[in-house]
């Protein structure tokens, strides 16, 4: 990694040449991103996402549906058969009918729901076949991550400490840092979200993710590409997500690792597979035919 | 009778008396449950604003240790809560005091045993507490592993003795509980009133014997997992340790398929109590009493195969993923019965609003809210999205904490009066009920809004984004900790400034279980004579 930092440097030289073409480089925006009061689940940048989206919007209506029914009629027997107005109480204490109805009709609506839940689960589970793949290590407490499709590029993404947002010399430092390692501007977004170097990755291209750990339980999470799974030392696990759309999306480890669990954030700069490409140049990475043609996957 | 009644320290310490050994239960869960509450407090406050700074000021630490702190706390919060708070009140104590009065036993099937399941739990609990002040790991002090202890962070990730400790402390803990369990099912299945069959048995022993199966079947195997989990730390085993052909998810297939029963067994016994509540103060019988006592068997019967939906995103194949979200949401079946049974049980009758009626109504309410969000849980494919994040937190707390905890003040609050003698003072407790429900919501339901928005759990800084939430929420838990204030006040008047008497029956003719048929308090020894159930 000290190696790609270093390297880094030595082309920081040539950002200023890439600089003259900022104009096809134009700095990333931040993809979707947590907000202030925010309500609901983070915008999709994926297909993935996307669907998962849609159906938490659809069981948020049905939740919705059984919770205010069963609101609504709670309201209206505490106030139809208050000791006031109800003084002498019923003696019933079974229906069938009512207990038939009410067993299953339940059960009508877990199947209607597990209708559409178990094909996108199966869906979601099939790893068609992609166009690259990255290699991500969860540590105590940083993400390593490596290129095998591209030669033997390898990075460690850190979180940007707080006191880096604070200075305002250290976050210009820090930003011509990422610059100089991505090769166009960047700056940073969030304070615990952002990393020192990104991962990047091309748009629009299927891309494997392969997931192990060094220490102890990690998982690699970034809400936007409706991707969750936990990295396991001894284990290799594997998902897999399509970006369609450029920008930075953040994500926060999500399975206990320690004391520095909050401190380990993952950023993915989604990119054209143009701009992919000079980057892996610049990081000395290699682009293979398949991995760089466009046209190539399902 | 032929033996004098002991008093002072003996009466305590050598009480083989159901009720003493109830109460006592009731006032070690008290203070577990102020402990575990405070805890919270310094979660909620370290979590108010962004930045790691009220944790370091409060214990005078660097940022360094104060992030490791607040795993600590996390933990500690979690298994008070869980094994010296709910089920200490639930079952050790409300199940011990009132289980052999309703069914009509002059006290527990083993007394002697009854006593040492209450005499473990101190020093179980004083072990845990030990726990967090020796080193976990290295140059910190406590386990901050969370309470579900996952290797390797619980192995290699704590190499200090600080989880040796915890360890212990749920071994203890565990033996308590599983002779607990044990007494109950012999009680139950051996002692019941001439005339009691098991279709006539009350709703809260029904839920009890329940409780008592899940406690037998599922403890040994977390008491098999720690300690496979103590050999790999101490003795050079690697079950978990894949160098040495062991696995991680292990430890989560073996923890889990003891948690989630363990769920249930923190509130059936609610189930139970929210039950006798709603049935007395609507002046009716509990409708459909065979189909409420068959849903919980059978919550806790499908309880047991559940277990996997906790660890969705471990890479488990999409088959095993299926199974077990048809399995999950199967439960919701039997609870969606009981829920409305409940209503069921209201509808036509004439209700009286007490403040255990509040609660419980309360924790039917909430209960169902934070059932709903488990149904979304379940489904392995939108849990991608939530799993591990705050929505998670506030699913189980709606059911915990608004559940289970709900339960236990609705329990105190309506049989405070035959335990003490003393009935608790109306108006106050009502306000008491008001503020506590006002606080935990604001607490909590929050919290699904940071879920959604992608915030993990356990976690003691968060983007600056997430603030507002947030901050929301710790106020809420200011509210919360009037409402404990004023719990703590009301207790006391009730029970230390003079109180009108409390009747042998105080709710009238809707309360008809045989606890009231006894004096309040009730006499040292009862039922000298069964009672004969027609």
């Amino acid at each position: 990694m000290n190696v790609k930092r270093l390297t880094a440097r030595i082309l920081a030289s040539a950002v200023a040449l890439f600089a003259s073409t900022a104009s096809v480089l134009a700095q990333t925006a931040p993809g979707s991103m947590p907000e202030p009061g925010g309500l609901w689940l983070l915008p999709a940048a994926s297909e993935q996402a996307q669907r998962i989206n849609d159906f938490n919007f659809d069981l948020l209506i049905i939740i919705t549906i059984i919770t205010v029914f069963v609101f609504v009629l709670m309201f209206y027997v505490m106030w139809r058969f208050r000791e006031k107005a109800n003084p002498v109480p019923s003696k019933v204490t079974h229906n069938f009918a009512l207990e038939v109805v009410w067993t299953l009709t339940p059960v009508f609506i877990l199947i209607g729901i597990g209708w559409v839940s178990l094909p996108l689960l199966y869906w979601q589970d099939q790893v068609p076949e992609t166009d690259m793949a990255i290699h991500v290590t969860g540590n105590q407490w940083n993400w390593t991550y490596s290129y095998p499709d591209h030669g033997d590029i390898e990075l460690t993404a850190n979180v940007i400490p707080d006191a880096t947002f604070v200075n305002a010399s250290d976050r210009a430092a820090a930003e011509a840092e990422l610059s100089s390692f991505l090769g166009w501007p960047a700056q940073l977004n969030a304070r615990l979200l952002d990393t020192d170097y990104r991962v990047v990755l091309p748009v629009d291209t299927k891309i494997k993710v392969q997931l192990t750990a060094s220490d102890v339980l990690h998982a690699w999470t970034v809400p936007a590409f409706g991707v969750k799974l936990d990295a396991v030392p001894g284990r290799l696990n594997e998902t897999w997500f399509e970006a369609n759309q450029t920008g930075v999306f953040y994500g926060q480890c999500s399975e206990l690792c320690g004391k520095d669990h909050a401190f380990m954030p993952i950023a993915v700069e989604v990119v054209s597979k143009e701009q992919f490409a000079r980057w892996v140049e610049l990081q000395g990475g290699t682009i293979t035919a398949e991995a760089d043609a466009p046209t190539l996957g399902r | 009778m032929a033996h004098e009644n002991p008093t002072g320290w003996k009466r305590w310490l050598f009480s083989t008396n159901h009720k003493d050994i109830g109460v006592m239960y009731l006032w070690f869960a008290f203070i577990a449950g102020m402990i575990g509450f405070g805890m919270s407090g310094l979660i909620r406050m370290e979590l108010m604003n962004p930045g790691v700074d009220v944790i370091p000021s409060v214990f005078g630490m660097t940022e360094d240790q104060a992030r490791h702190m607040f795993n600590v706390l996390t933990t500690g919060h979690g298994l008070i809560m869980v094994f010296f708070m709910v089920m200490p009140a639930l079952i050790g104590g409300f199940g011990n005091y009132f289980v052999p009065l309703m069914i009509g036993a002059p006290d527990m099937a083993f007394p002697r045993m009854n006593n040492i399941s209450f005499w473990l739990m101190p020093p179980a609990f004083i072990l845990l507490l030990l726990s967090t002040f020796v080193e976990g790991p290295s140059g910190m002090n406590g386990f901050g592993g969370g309470w579900t202890a996952y290797a390797p962070l619980s192995t290699s990730g704590h190499p200090g003795p600080s989880m040796d400790l915890a360890i212990f402390s749920l071994h203890v803990a565990g033996a308590s509980s599983i002779m607990g369990a044990i007494n109950y099912i012999t009680t139950i299945f051996n002692m019941r009133a001439p005339g009691m069959t098991m279709h006539k048995m009350p709703l809260f022993s029904w839920s009890i014997l329940i409780t008592a199966f899940l406690l037998v079947l599922s403890l040994p195997v977390l008491a098999g997992a720690i300690t496979m989990l103590l050999t790999d730390r101490n003795f050079g085993t690697t079950f978990f340790d894949p160098a040495g052909g062991g696995d991680p998810i292990l430890f989560q297939h073996l923890f889990w398929f003891f948690g989630h029963p363990e769920v249930y067994i923190m509130i059936l016994p609610a189930f139970g109590i929210v039950s006798h509540i709603v049935s007395t103060f609507s002046k009716k019988p509990i409708f459909g009493y065979l189909g409420m006592a068959y849903a919980m068997a059978a919550i806790g019967f499908i309880g047991f195969v559940v277990w996997a939906h906790h660890m969705y995103t471990v890479g488990l194949d999409v088959d095993t993923k299926a199974y077990f979200v048809a399995a999950t949401m199967v439960i919701a079946v039997p609870t969606g019965v009981k829920i409305f049974s409940w209503i069921a049980t209201m509808w036509g009758g004439s209700i009286r609003y007490t403040v255990p009626m509040l609660y419980a109504i309360a924790f039917i309410l909430l209960f169902t809210l934070g059932g709903v969000t488990g149904v979304v849980l379940s489904n392995a494919g939108a849990d991608v999205a939530l799993h591990d994040t705050y929505y998670v937190v506030a699913h189980f707390h709606y059911v915990l904490s608004l559940g289970a905890v709900f339960a236990i003040f609705a329990g105190l609050y309506y049989w405070v009066g035959k335990m003490s003698g003393k009935q608790y003072p109306e108006r106050l407790a009502q306000l008491q009920f008001w503020i506590t429900f006002i606080g935990v919501n604001m607490i909590f339901f929050p919290q699904h809004f940071l879920g959604l928005q992608g915030m993990p759990r356990r976690y003691v800084d968060y983007p600056d984004a997430m603030a507002y939430w947030n901050q929301i929420s710790s106020y809420g838990y200011l509210v919360t900790l009037g409402g404990v204030v004023l719990f703590i006040l009301v207790m006391a008047m009730t029970l230390f400034k003079r109180q009108k008497d409390c009747a042998d029956n105080p709710w009238g003719e809707g309360a008809t279980t045989l606890e009231w048929s006894l004096s309040s308090p009730p006499p040292f020894h009862q039922f000298n004579e069964l009672p004969q159930i027609k």
